[in-house]
C-alpha cells in the first residue's frame, strides 16, 4: 500500500489519533511540570533528605509503564483519567531530577552573593536559582515530553485511542502497514515536540547563559 | 536614635563617627574549633580597615559576621549603638555593601541588571535606578551605552569585579565588606583595581571593611590594618607602624615574606619588570589615546586585542605624525615589539634590552597578555635592590 493509499484509507482517523496522542503528551507532561517542579524545589531546600529520596522516587520509574497503566485500569477502569494518572507520573521524574540538581548545582558563590545583596531566600530562588536551572529543567521537560509520546502510546492497550490504536490493531490483525503507520507519526511527534522545546528554550535563554558556560 | 541608616549620603559626613562599627567579645565556633575568640575591635565611620592574617585566622569569619552570614555564638556587634541582632538580616544586608573574591555577577542579568539588584530590592524606582547605573558605570570609566547591556561572562575578569564593586556601592550603602575582592585577577589588573578603589574612597566616604592575606595589598589601601592569627587581634596600626613595629613575632614573619630578597641570579622578569602600564585595546582610537597617555605622563602604550592577548605598542609620536583623528590605533600600531617572557631569566632579559638598543621591552604572561614592561629604570632599581638591599 502506498503512503497515499494509506492516507486515503486512514488519514481522518490518523489525524484524529494524533490529536488525541498530543492531548495525552500535553496534559501529562503539564501536569507532571507542575508537581515536579513543587517537588523539585521542596527538595532542594533539603538536600540531606532528597539524596535519600530521589533514588527512592527514581525505583517507581523503572516499573514497566505496560504493568502500571494495567494496575490503573483495574482501579480506575477504562477512562482517559487513567492514562493521563499513569504518564503523569511518569512524566514527574525526569522534570523533577533536573529540577533539583539544576538547582543544587547553581554555584555556592552566587547564592552568597545574592543573600550578601540582601535577597530573601525566596528571592534567591525566583531571581537566581531558577533561572540558573532553567538548562536543567528544559532538558528534563525534553526527556520527559519523548518518553511520554512513546508511552501515550500504551493508551490504546485499554481501548483509548491515541496512536497505539494503529499498532495494536496491526498486531492483531497481523497488517504492517498499520503498525508502521502508527509507529513512525509517534517517532515523528516525538522529533518535532523535541525541536519545539529546544526552540522555546532558545528563545527565552538569555545571552548571558548560552555558549560555553 | 535615628535609624540604623540614613537615606541620604551627604548626611552621613555631618554628623561623626556615625557608622561606627564596635566589635565587643565576639566569639564563634564551629564544633569544637574556636574560629573568633574573644575579639573586641572597633572601626570608625569612613575608615579603611584592612582586616589581615595567616589563612586560617578567621579574618573572613570576622568579616561575614557584620552582615550576618555567618552567626556569633558570643559577644555583640553594634553599628551605629544598634546590636545587629535586633535588625533582620534581609534588611541589614541590603544596607551594606558585599564584594566576594569569586566576584559573583549573576550571569543571567544584565551588567545593568546586576548592579541594580540592590537598588531594586530597596525598591527605587526606575528612572533612579537607571540613573544610578549610569553615574556609577562613569565611575569606573564604562560607559553604559557601551556595557550596561552585555552579560558578565562578556567582560574581562577586572571588568567583572569592577561591576562587583559597583554592584556593591548602588544601594549608596555606608558600610562596604570586601573578602579578597582582587584575589583571583592578574597582578596588574589587581594594582589598577586597588588605585581605583582607593580613589573611590576618597570621594564617598564609605567605611571599607577589606580581608586580605598580601601584605602589599594591605599597605597598599589601609588607614587602619588589623592583623589577626588564631581568631584573636595581635595588632591594630597604621600600616607604617606596622611595618616599623610589628608587636608580635608573627607579624614580623609575616612581614618577612615581604622584604625577601632573591640573589640577582635567580631574578626572573617578574622580578624586574614595571606593573604598571598604560594598556589599551586595539579598538581605541587615536586621540582617545593620546589623552590617556597624557593623563599618565607616558608617551607610549602598550595595545592589546579583545582577548587582552599582546598586539603591539604605539608612541605619542608614532600617532602624532601617522595617525588621523577618529582612527582606530590598530591601524598605525607597531608590531615589531621585543617581548619577553614572565619567567625568563632577568640576565637574559638584561642582555636583551642592551643588544636591540629598546626603550623597554614588553614582558608577557604564559597566555600572551601583558604582565609588565622593562625599561632600563625598572631594570637598575631592581638589580640595586639586589646589591644594597630592598629599601624602597
Amino acid at each position: 500500500m502506498s503512503i497515499l493509499g494509506f492516507l486515503d484509507k486512514y488519514g481522518d482517523k490518523l489525524i484524529k489519533a494524533i490529536g488525541v496522542h498530543l492531548q495525552y503528551v500535553f496534559i501529562s507532561v503539564t501536569i507532571g511540570l507542575v508537581i515536579a517542579l513543587i517537588l523539585g524545589i521542596l527538595l532542594s531546600r533539603v538536600p540531606k533528605i532528597s539524596k535519600i529520596v530521589i533514588p527512592i522516587i527514581g525505583v517507581f520509574q523503572t516499573i514497566p509503564g505496560l504493568v502500571f497503566i494495567g494496575v490503573l485500569f483495574i482501579y480506575l477502569g477504562m477512562k482517559p483519567i487513567t492514562v493521563i494518572i499513569a504518564l503523569s507520573i511518569y512524566a514527574i521524574f525526569p522534570i523533577l531530577k533536573n529540577t533539583y540538581t539544576g538547582i543544587v548545582n547553581v554555584d555556592e558563590s552566587l547564592k552568597e552573593a545574592a543573600r550578601g545583596c540582601g535577597m530573601s531566600n525566596v528571592q534567591i530562588l525566583f531571581k537566581i536559582e531558577l533561572p540558573l536551572a532553567m538548562g536543567a529543567i528544559f532538558s528534563g521537560v525534553r526527556m520527559s515530553t519523548i518518553y511520554t509520546v512513546s508511552w501515550a502510546v500504551l493508551a490504546a492497550m485499554i481501548g483509548l485511542g491515541g496512536l497505539g490504536e494503529f499498532v495494536y490493531r496491526g498486531i492483531d490483525t497481523n497488517n504492517k502497514v498499520l503498525i508502521i503507520g502508527g509507529a513512525l507519526p509517534a517517532a515523528i511527534l516525538a522529533i518535532i515536540l523535541g525541536l519545539f522545546i529546544d526552540f522555546i528554550q532558545n528563545r527565552i535563554t538569555p545571552r548571558g547563559l548560552k555558549g560555553g558556560k | 536614635m535615628v535609624s540604623v541608616f540614613l537615606e541620604n549620603e551627604n548626611d552621613a559626613i555631618d554628623r561623626e563617627e556615625l557608622y561606627m562599627i564596635v566589635y565587643e567579645n565576639v566569639s564563634k565556633k564551629y564544633n569544637d574549633v574556636t574560629v573568633v575568640d574573644n575579639l573586641s575591635l572597633t572601626i570608625n565611620d569612613g575608615e579603611f580597615v584592612v582586616l589581615i592574617g595567616p589563612s586560617g585566622c578567621g579574618k573572613t569569619t570576622t568579616l561575614k559576621l557584620i552582615n550576618k552570614l555567618i552567626k556569633m555564638d558570643e559577644g555583640t556587634i553594634s553599628i551605629d549603638d544598634k546590636n545587629i541582632m535586633n535588625i533582620d538580616a534581609v534588611e541589614l544586608r541590603r544596607k551594606i555593601g558585599y564584594v566576594i573574591q569569586q566576584i559573583g555577577l549573576f550571569p543571567n542579568m544584565t551588567i545593568e541588571e546586576n548592579i541594580s539588584v540592590v537598588p531594586k530590592l530597596l525598591k527605587w524606582s526606575k528612572e533612579k535606578c537607571h540613573q544610578r547605573v549610569c553615574e556609577l558605570l562613569e565611575l569606573v570609566n564604562m560607559p553604559y551605552e557601551e556595557n550596561a547591556k552585555k552579560y558578565p561572562n562578556e567582560l574581562s575578569g577586572g571588568q567583572q569585579q569592577r561591576i562587583g564593586v559597583l554592584r556593591a556601592l548602588a544601594g549608596e550603602p555606608p558600610i562596604i565588606l570586601m573578602d579578597e575582592p582582587f584575589g583571583a585577577l592578574d597582578p596588574i589588573t589587581r594594582e589598577n583595581l586597588q588605585d581605583e578603589l582607593k580613589v573611590l574612597q576618597k570621594k564617598l566616604h564609605k567605611t571599607i571593611i577589606f580581608v586580605t592575606h598580601d601584605m602589599d595589598e594591605a599597605v597598599n589601601m589601609a588607614d587602619k590594618i588589623v592583623f589577626m592569627s588564631k581568631g584573636k587581634v595581635l595588632q591594630v596600626a597604621s600600616p607604617e607602624e606596622m611595618l616599623n613595629k610589628p608587636a608580635d613575632p608573627i607579624i614580623s614573619n609575616f612581614l618577612g615574606k615581604l622584604s625577601f630578597s632573591p640573589n640577582g641570579n635567580d631574578l626572573t622578569c617578574a622580578d624586574v619588570m614595571k606593573k604598571k602600564v598604560l594598556i589599551v585595546p586595539e579598538t581605541k582610537k587615536t586621540l582617545e589615546c593620546v589623552a590617556l597617555m597624557k593623563k599618565r605622563e607616558l608617551n607610549s602604550a602598550v595595545v592589546v586585542d579583545v582577548n587582552d592577548k599582546f598586539k603591539g605598542a604605539v608612541t605619542i609620536e608614532n600617532i602624532r605624525e601617522h595617525g588621523k583623528p577618529g582612527e582606530m590605533i590598530s591601524k598605525i600600531l607597531d608590531t615589531q615589539i621585543e617581548t619577553v617572557m614572565i619567567t625568563t631569566n632577568a640576565k637574559e632579559a638584561f642582555d636583551k634590552l642592551i643588544e636591540t638598543k629598546a626603550d623597554y621591552l614588553v614582558v608577557l604572561d604564559r597566555d600572551k597578555t601583558v604582565a609588565g614592561i622593562i625599561t632600563g629604570s625598572s631594570m637598575t632599581k631592581a638589580l640595586a635592590s639586589v646589591v644594597w638591599g630592598e629599601e624602597n
